[in-house]
């Protein structure tokens, strides 16, 4: 019986309390149903907007000629960026060996997945012939940036997928038996997706391989997705775009939304999951830290972004960094850089503010100043072409996004909820056998 | 009195000179009349019969498009409509030997708009959706502005081409870039790309598309136009199969567009219709391309605005208003 994991009494024991205190949030209660009818009937209003979109064309947007790329481009870059904390949090921090992101990794997964899989359709609200998709595969052409961030979101999103499913099937045998008072669906779904799992130390190798695998695979990919998004815009000729160092400053950026995101989770089902055994002060102290270390290395991005090209001043520069600077969007680009990145880097200095609560709200400005700032990247460069925007409607010179466009925005936000409600809420969310190793002090690390 | 006689005995001498001068002629008339109409009546008989000898009855010579020439029977005959199929593979492969080629002379244009006008009634555009747009251009405070009539500039390395994810906009043999709407998927990544903001987007059903429901889609014309694609100028590539010069070029009253074939180094002035070497009218005029330094290689090129109007007006103000669904 050597060779079987969590086989002698004590572990066993170890393993059911924690399974109790994971699993008892593992049922669908009257809140959850309150809280998915809640996003139902906001997902149906809002598609209800997208089907006017289909209707009548992309001219129910605030989008023209000039801003051709608004809300739906700023909120597709967002959603990437917010993405990559899969990949900073298991692999990055994970490889190194870090065993506090042990707890928060599945989390962290969750919302990869989700913004990652809504990412897509994000896109395709974008798309003026929507019912054109299929040509992207039919007719691909490998030189656009299209198709390398078509082919990268999607690798990432399966990679992303497996990360999350391949540690959880250990427990889901563990929790097969010990889900007494859930629909039966489910019990039989965690039957069939447990792969009837032994325990195996042969199987916990193996599975330990391919985790590996995925850990070491999923960083290039997930420095591909959000590099090939920058790109999108660095490849064009257009002030504001025409950036050599898009790439790292995207990819800086996405971090600092991944670790917002990822710490807004963590309190939430810290406090509505009563899981604060495990996601505990300790956990959030090295969160805070993390987020301070990712929110510097985006600031030097910034300095170098908007400072280099402000001290040449070249006409077209000018204009465009006027605009942000003094002109009209001062007030949303110094908002940003203060209270999205600036004050929250002083503020989590202090060990004080490292504490759950407070690095809560920290990060919820975090994420909204995340997703203003991809706003800011997106459409002011556009304002300013270089060839003068004469004799079309006023409608077509400054761009403000419609009602229709913020509420097909809010549907994708809705969409990103209803995934992370329900992979949270039908699976543990936080891993019972990587726990109980912790628990026990056993060093073992997946080989 | 004599000489009252005299003056008689002349005038009668006349009239007898005339009567048979006239006389004279009538017979040579009608001589030549005769021989004219036996020797038509012969032509035509003759040639009734060469044509009767030359086809059967209910047939019709026609010579294929591999020179072959057959006969067919005249209710079989159908008048020659393209297919969409047809209209695509031609329009894809372009002109074969041509490098089409156009050149704005800036000195000469008054903005009458004749050329936005003519573009946007061939390719069924609102008032406010431009293939060419005349812009007012200014270089610095002090110097007198002018205009400058702005059509796609058929870029050699066209960015828009190269983000295209679906092929739709593509580089032609003779050098044309189109987009093709029946590929165009709307992503609008090639308006992002273009430094020249020469491409537009139907945001709603275009104006003139209940009338063109029936007619097939010309990737040289893009009519009907489409709802959530992508369309900008063709270089009027429709008229150049045809051997005109394009709609703009035609319709300008003041001279301003020459149009030709970079490989015969010539040009044709859309208003005077004089040909003009296309090296030499650069060379001479001191022309240029827009943004040279991003490296796109435009086909079209610029003569400089001189002898500008130095009490500068812009004419009428016309204010443009979005048609709402």
């Amino acid at each position: 019986m050597d060779d079987i994991r969590f086989s002698k009494p004590g572990e066993q024991g170890k393993i059911n309390s924690l399974a109790a205190d994971i699993l008892k949030n593992v049922r669908i209660n009257t809140g959850f149903l309150l809280w998915m009818g809640f996003l139902g009937t906001l997902l149906v209003v809002c598609l209800y907007a997208y089907t006017i979109q289909l209707r009548e064309g992309l001219g129910v947007t605030g989008l023209r000629d000039v801003t051709s790329w608004g809300m739906y481009i700023a909120n597709f870059v967002f959603f990437v960026a917010t993405s990559l904390c899969g990949m900073l949090i298991s692999s990055v921090l994970g490889l190194i060996g870090y065993k506090w992101v042990k707890p928060i990794s599945r989390i962290a997964e969750i919302i990869a997945i989700a913004f990652a899989a809504v990412a897509g359709l994000v896109i395709i609200s974008d798309m003026g012939r929507p019912d054109r998709l299929p040509y992207v595969f039919l007719f691909g052409r490998v030189q656009s940036p299209i198709l390398w961030d078509v082919t990268v979101v999607t690798t990432y999103f399966v990679l992303s997928l497996l990360l999350w499913f391949f540690p959880m099937i250990p427990d889901l045998a563990i929790a097969k038996d010990k889900l007494e008072g859930r629909p039966k669906f489910l019990v039989k779904a965690y039957e069939i997706l447990s792969f009837r799992w032994m325990h195996h130390e042969t199987q916990y190798r193996i599975m330990g391989q391919a985790v590996r695998i995925l850990l070491i695979l999923i960083i290039p990919t997930a420095f591909a997705i959000h590099t090939v998004t920058s790109w999108l815009f660095a490849v064009t000729p257009r002030v504001g775009w025409d950036s050599t160092i898009f790439g790292p400053y995207f990819i800086s950026g996405a971090f600092v939304s991944g670790a917002a995101a990822v710490i807004i989770a963590m309190y939430f089902f810290r406090v509505n999951y009563r899981l604060d055994k495990y996601l505990n002060a300790e956990v959030f102290e090295r969160m805070g830290r993390v987020m301070v270390l990712v929110a510097i290395v985006y600031l030097y991005f910034n300095l170098n972004e908007f400072l280099v090209p402000a001290y040449k001043l070249k006409t077209g520069d000018a204009i465009h960094l006027r605009e942000l600077f003094t002109g009209h969007y001062a007030m949303l680009f110094w908002g940003i850089q203060l209270f999205g990145l600036v004050i929250p880097i002083v503020l989590l200095l202090f060990r004080q503010m490292r504490r759950p609560l407070p690095m809560m709200v920290i990060s919820v400005f975090v994420l909204c100043a995340s997703w203003l700032k991809r706003y800011i990247i997106v459409v002011p460069p556009q304002a300013h072409p270089n060839l003068p925007v004469q004799h079309v409607p006023i409608e077509w010179v400054v761009y403000k996004p419609t009602l229709i466009e913020i509420a097909v925005t809010v549907a994708s936000i809705v969409l990103v909820l209803i995934i992370i409600t329900v992979l949270s809420k039908l699976f543990p969310v936080v891993p019972i056998w990587e726990m109980a190793e912790e628990h026990e002090g056993e060093e073992k690390i997946i080989q | 009195m004599s000489k009252e006689k005299q003056e008689e005995g002349n005038r009668s001498n006349d009239l007898d000179r005339a009567i048979e001068t006239s006389r004279r002629d009538f017979i040579r008339k009608v001589t030549l009349a005769g021989a004219v109409t036996v020797t038509g009546g012969a032509a035509i008989y003759s040639g009734h019969r060469f044509e009767k000898a030359k086809h059967r009855e209910g047939f019709v010579k026609v010579l294929t498009e591999d020179n072959r020439l057959v006969e067919i029977p005249v209710e079989q005959m159908r008048d020659f409509k393209p297919d969409l199929k047809m209209l695509q593979s031609r329009g894809r492969e372009g002109i074969a030997g041509r490098r089409w080629v156009m050149v704005i002379d800036l000195s000469k244009c008054r903005n009458a708009r004749k050329c936005v006008e003519a573009c946007q009634s061939a390719h069924h555009l609102r008032p406010y959706e431009y293939h060419i747009n005349t812009l007012v251009m200014q270089e610095s405070v002090n110097t007198p502005a002018f205009f400058m009539p702005k059509p796609c500039q058929h870029c050699d390395n066209p960015p828009c081409v190269s983000v295209c994810p679906v092929d739709a906009t593509f580089k032609r043999q003779d050098g044309i870039v189109l987009i093709d709407n029946e590929r165009c998927i709307g992503c609008r990544f090639c308006i992002a790309a273009c430094p020249y903001s020469a491409r537009i987007f139907h945001w709603q059903e275009p104006s003139l598309n209940e009338a063109d429901k029936d007619k097939e889609y010309d990737v040289e014309l893009n009519v009907p136009q489409k709802k959530g694609t992508v369309t900008k100028c063709l270089f009027s590539a429709d008229r150049l199969r045809e051997g005109m010069l394009p709609y703009c070029v035609s319709a300008c009253p003041n001279g301003v567009f020459y149009f030709g074939d970079e490989n015969e180094d010539a040009v044709t002035n859309g208003t005077t219709k004089e040909t003009v070497r296309l090296s030499e009218l650069l060379e001479k005029n001191a022309g240029y391309r827009l943004m040279p330094e991003l490296g796109t290689k435009p086909r079209v090129y610029y003569l400089p605005p001189k002898n500008r109007i130095f009490e500068f007006e812009e004419g009428e103000k016309r204010e443009y208003k979005e048609e709402k669904a």
